[in-house]
């Protein structure tokens, strides 16, 4: 098997992060290989978002190791890698979801043959591409921003809270996405109180304790 | 996959950042409109003396600009971090200097060129002498942009700060001092009928180095903001 001889995309050993010198979160160990979803679990306030953002190469390690694809992590070796979309969506309220995905393509690139035209219908936006995301409902501003999965080339999405705000609809979509995702070899980080309808085989579980 | 080039990368920055310009641009009259009131009270405050008004006209015109930019220059990251396209923007496979150069043009060509664009007819109403329009023109098309950069690199730096905006006004007003200098020293010699390039060419040369340097400090300081 090659997959098993590559090495992890993600590996954190006694993993922390410090926040003024206290501890945000227990030392964590965790291996994240191609094709694997994870689930960040915890309470409120123990740290998911603040490992998330530390993953994502916004907040610098404290304690502990962590390795990108079995070196340690570099801001260069993984730039455009890491898809991460956090509580604050990105999307600016001003422009259309049309907008801010070309913007956003612009920025990280964009998979091959993908039209926005087809991100926007498939992320249920058919029909307000064109309206301001002011406009939208908390629901559609976080399909907009859902829409940057399904343009952008990331081979590990970190995901804080994808179901928030979301209809029946949104979250089988969030779950039709990561399923594709993860057969497609990509990797996955989710954070979530809410029950993750993942049919790709049982994720594997990180225990955050603050 | 396809990524995204710098210069297809700058491009949409830059052009993202001036639809929004626009689509806010009720925002952008504001320091115009400030500029304008704050000149015209001048020779409300000072008598209509036509020798006394044509000789501050120029370090009036300029203080009038440079005041009304700092209304303008808090906004400069606000948003972004507001709403996680800072986030976003960091995350990107872009470097990050480059991309806040585009920003901070995005921001002058916004603010500051209104500005500009007004000041003949502020400097007009306070009677400059029109041999000396070329070089106030000149050493504000240099002196704006160099505050816009100084002033980018002080908005990172007191990100996230309460009242930042008072802070960034103790904080830049001090370094606007050789700006002003040397711009009203070129349009004082204009007037005097003296040779005016040379102070001209230090607010040139002050430039070069703002935009070589100004983004990568800004870069510096947001990762910093962002890092807690």
């Amino acid at each position: 098997m090659t997959a098993a001889a590559a090495p992890p995309l993600l590996e954190a050993h006694r993993l922390s992060f410090h926040r003024q010198d206290e501890p945000v979160f227990a030392p964590l160990d965790f291996r994240l290989h191609a094709g694997e979803l994870a689930l960040v679990e915890g309470d409120n306030g123990s740290g998911k978002t603040t490992l998330l953002r530390l993953l994502a190469g916004l907040l610098h390690v404290s304690e502990g190791r962590l390795l990108w694809r079995g070196a340690p992590w570099q801001r260069e070796a993984c730039a455009g890698e890491i898809l991460f979309l956090g509580h604050q969506l990105g999307q600016k309220l001003e422009l259309s979801p049309r907008e801010n995905l070309a913007f956003a393509a612009g920025l990280h690139g964009r998979r091959d043959g993908i039209t926005l035209d087809g991100v926007l219908d498939e992320a249920g936006l058919a029909g307000y591409g064109d309206e301001p995301v002011r406009r939208l409902s908390a629901g559609q501003k976080k399909r907009a921003a859902l829409a940057r999965l399904l343009l952008q080339p990331a081979a590990l999405w970190l995901l804080d809270e994808p179901y928030a705000n979301l209809d029946r609809h949104g979250i089988a979509l969030v779950n039709r996405l990561l399923e594709r995702h993860v057969a497609g070899g990509g990797a996955v980080l989710v954070s979530s109180h809410g029950a993750v309808g993942f049919h790709g085989g049982e994720p594997q579980r990180i225990r955050m304790h603050a | 996959m396809s990524g995204a080039s710098l210069p297809q990368a700058c491009a949409a920055m830059l052009r993202r950042d001036l639809t929004l310009a626009w689509r806010r641009r009720g925002d952008l009259a504001m320091p115009v409109l400030y500029a304008v009131i704050v000149a015209v009270l001048f020779p409300f405050a000072l008598g209509p003396d036509l020798a006394l008004l044509q000789r501050i006209a120029a370090g009036v015109v300029l203080v009038t600009v440079l005041l009304a930019m700092l209304l303008a220059l808090d906004a400069m990251f606000a948003s972004d971090i507001e709403d996680g396209s800072l986030e976003q923007l960091v995350l990107s496979p872009q470097p990050l200097a480059p991309m806040l150069g585009m920003k901070i043009l995005a921001h002058w060509l916004a603010t500051a060129l209104p500005l500009i664009v007004v000041s003949p007819l502020l400097a007009g109403m306070l009677h400059l002498p029109a041999a000396a329009m070329p070089a106030l023109l000149l050493a504000l098309l240099l002196a704006t942009p160099l505050l816009s950069l100084l002033g980018a690199v002080l908005v990172a730096l007191t990100v996230g700060t309460r009242r930042s905006g008072m802070l960034l006004a103790l904080m830049l007003l001090p370094l606007c001092v050789p700006v002003v200098i040397f711009a009203a020293g070129a349009v004082a010699a204009a007037q005097q009928g003296l040779p005016w390039l040379a102070p001209v060419a230090w607010l040139a040369a002050a430039l070069i180095l703002a935009v070589v340097l100004a983004p990568l400090a800004c870069a510096a300081a947001l990762r910093i903001a962002l890092d807690s």
